[in-house]
């Protein structure tokens, strides 16, 4: 009983705090994925420091971000590629089979940034932010779907009321931006701000070729789309860096506040020792005046006492921690996309809570093991 | 060697206070052999308790060997108790986890001795008392007279001065009950105190002195020979 209940103490700790790394190593890994060289240049002002003034009223749309802003940016130098993305979701249709589909308009240089790879034929040959020729790539799910084992390849499928012909499929796997790659279909900026009738993009995209540049690009982009927006700064230009770092920060602490609940359920198990423990001490009222009567110190009945505990409490929080991470791994197993990862500090830190709250726990019992007066312990009626 | 001076003993019970031992004077030598007889609550087993130093006085002073004990504090005492005193109890209180030699063990693990000095102690211990042969036993395993038994060789263990003994007969049949008297008393005979607490008028007559006790106080003090 009082073993289950520290080693599921333990236990929670880890598996808390496995999934909190686990989160935080998959929206890093997210971002990470789009290289750290990047830009993202958002419609409307996010943040609230610095500039701004008077003029940003509350319930003003802002102006939206356009294709033509995009193209405005190329003059910057030190941009190696810009990605337009607009993105929404169509249904998509080939042959009578229909599915409903996530789109993002954009740019072959979407490609690049992303460093995704082709499983066969071409992201969006011919289409740059001028030129929107109606082709489009797939993911591999969507794909399967559609056209099942077929080549998709110069077929034409419908999107919305558009049609494009499919010029590739992509080979990658996971996640983007929140959607399963494999389920993606990819058409042409212009394409796609026809297809979904808005005029705003959702972002941009900025691959900066060096990386000691970003700050002045950052500069750069912010004053080119203010000059072109009537001199109000109505972007907000967010680099990736300062993204995954907040993130991984926000996770961090998710994942210690996750443990630390747990640990509360060590205290709880604590407890329980405690309990256990005193009834032990007056259940084994007698013998303990008996080790006295044969010359027990104070001290060794104490230390027998919060040894026993802390053998409990140990023994509890071993089997936790093997309960945990066989658990952990088999979640592993189970669901392949999410990264279970126990830290190591959990582990340690769960054992830690668990052998000391065991001590302090023991330590009250002990100390009224060690105080009783040995001539009522010897009698055991009391 | 055991010198009580002016003893008292008081108990508060509810708002009433018990005088278990009302200003006992008492002088024991060196290898004595004493019976303290009287009713319950006469104050016998306080007294042994005070003997043993698992009970203080509340007035009084307890010379033991030449010290003055009601100085001390708890951890002297457990040396004291540890080193100079045996115990032998009506229920034997034997450990009923470990074996025989294990319980016979204990009071030298307590006092911090060698294992290999332990096993032979032990050994020899429960050879005296005659129980070698059911050394690995449990105590569930052994009769009474055996239990009692291997409580005298864990008593004898740490070579004491002086044997207390609380009824040491007082759960056993009269065969094992004898078998166990004739084993203290050999004791006894070689050299040890042996102060016992009784309420047999025959084992009290065994005795070479008789010392009787009512409400705490010392009504006769006898010897016999």
């Amino acid at each position: 009983m009082l073993l289950i209940a520290t080693s599921i103490g333990v236990m929670a700790v880890i598996l808390l705090t496995a999934v909190g790394e686990g989160a935080r190593d998959y929206i890093t890994g997210e971002f990470r994925s789009l290289g750290t060289n990047l830009l993202i240049v958002i419609p409307g002002r996010n943040e609230t420091s610095g500039g701004g003034g008077p003029i940003d009223l509350a319930g003003l749309s802002p102006r939206p971000l356009t294709i033509e802003d995009a193209q405005s940016l190329s003059q910057i130098d030190d941009i190696r590629r810009i990605a337009p993305v607009v993105m929404g979701e169509a249904p998509a249709e080939y042959d009578g089979l229909e599915r409903s589909a996530p789109i993002i308009g954009t740019t072959p240089e979407f490609l690049s940034i992303r460093q995704w790879e082709m499983e066969s034929g071409s992201f969006l040959p011919g289409v740059s932010m001028r030129y929107s020729p109606p082709v489009c790539a797939i993911g591999k799910e969507i794909k399967e779907e559609l056209f099942g084992d077929d080549s998709a390849l110069g077929e034409w499928m419908r999107l919305g009321d558009r049609r494009c012909r499919v010029a590739g499929v992509i080979a990658e796997e996971g996640r983007a931006v929140g959607i399963d790659v494999q389920k993606i279909v990819i058409i042409p900026v212009a394409l796609g701000t026809a297809l979904f009738n808005r005029d705003s993009l959702f972002r941009i995209i900025v691959d900066v070729e060096n990386s000691s540049r970003m700050d002045q690009t950052r500069q750069s982009i912010l004053s080119i789309i203010k000059r072109r927006h009537q001199d109000k700064e109505d972007i907000t230009v967010i680099k990736q860096d300062t993204v995954l770092q907040s993130f991984d920060n926000i996770f961090n602490v998710l994942t210690m506040a996750l443990g630390s609940i747990a640990s509360i359920s060590l205290f709880v198990a604590g407890i329980l020792i405690m309990n256990v423990m005193l009834v032990a001490v007056s259940q084994r009222q007698a013998e303990i005046g008996l080790l006295k009567a044969i010359g027990a110190k104070n001290k060794q009945i104490n230390n027998l006492f919060v040894v026993e505990a802390i053998m409990l409490s140990g023994s509890g929080a071993i089997m936790g921690l093997i309960f945990g991470h066989t658990i952990t791994y088999i979640l592993k197993i189970s669901f392949p996309t999410f990264n279970f990862l126990p830290p190591m500090w959990a582990s340690y830190v769960s054992l830690f809570v668990a052998l000391i709250s065991g001590v302090m726990f023991g330590l009250l019992p002990a100390r009224r093991a060690a105080r009783l007066d040995p001539v009522e312990a010897l009698s055991g009626n009391k | 060697m055991i010198r009580l001076e002016k003893l008292s003993r008081e108990f508060q019970v509810g708002n009433q206070v018990v005088h278990a031992l009302d200003e006992v004077d008492l002088e024991i030598k060196e290898n004595e052999y004493i019976s303290i007889m009287g009713v319950s609550g006469s104050g016998k087993s306080t007294l042994l308790n005070i003997l043993g130093l698992l009970d203080t006085p509340t007035s009084g002073d307890y010379i033991l060997s030449g010290i003055n004990t009601s100085k001390m504090d708890d951890d002297e005492m457990a040396g004291i108790r540890s080193t100079k005193i045996g115990f032998i109890f009506q229920s034997f209180h034997l450990i009923p986890r470990l074996t025989a030699f294990e319980n016979v063990e204990m009071p030298m693990i307590l006092s911090g001795i060698n294992p290999t000095e332990r096993k032979m102690k032990a050994s020899s211990a429960l050879e005296k008392v005659g129980l070698t042969d059911r050394s690995d036993h449990k105590p569930e395993q052994l009769s009474g007279g055996q239990r009692q038994r291997a409580a005298i060789a864990r008593s004898i263990v740490m070579e004491p001065d002086v044997l207390l003994a609380d009824e040491p007969t007082g759960n056993l049949d009269t065969t094992s009950g004898k078998e166990v008297v004739k084993l203290i008393e050999e004791l006894n005979l070689s050299g040890l105190t042996l102060i016992m607490v009784t309420h047999d008028r025959e084992m009290g007559d065994r005795s070479n002195r008789l010392i009787e006790l009512r409400d705490g106080k010392i009504i006769n003090d006898q010897s016999n020979n």
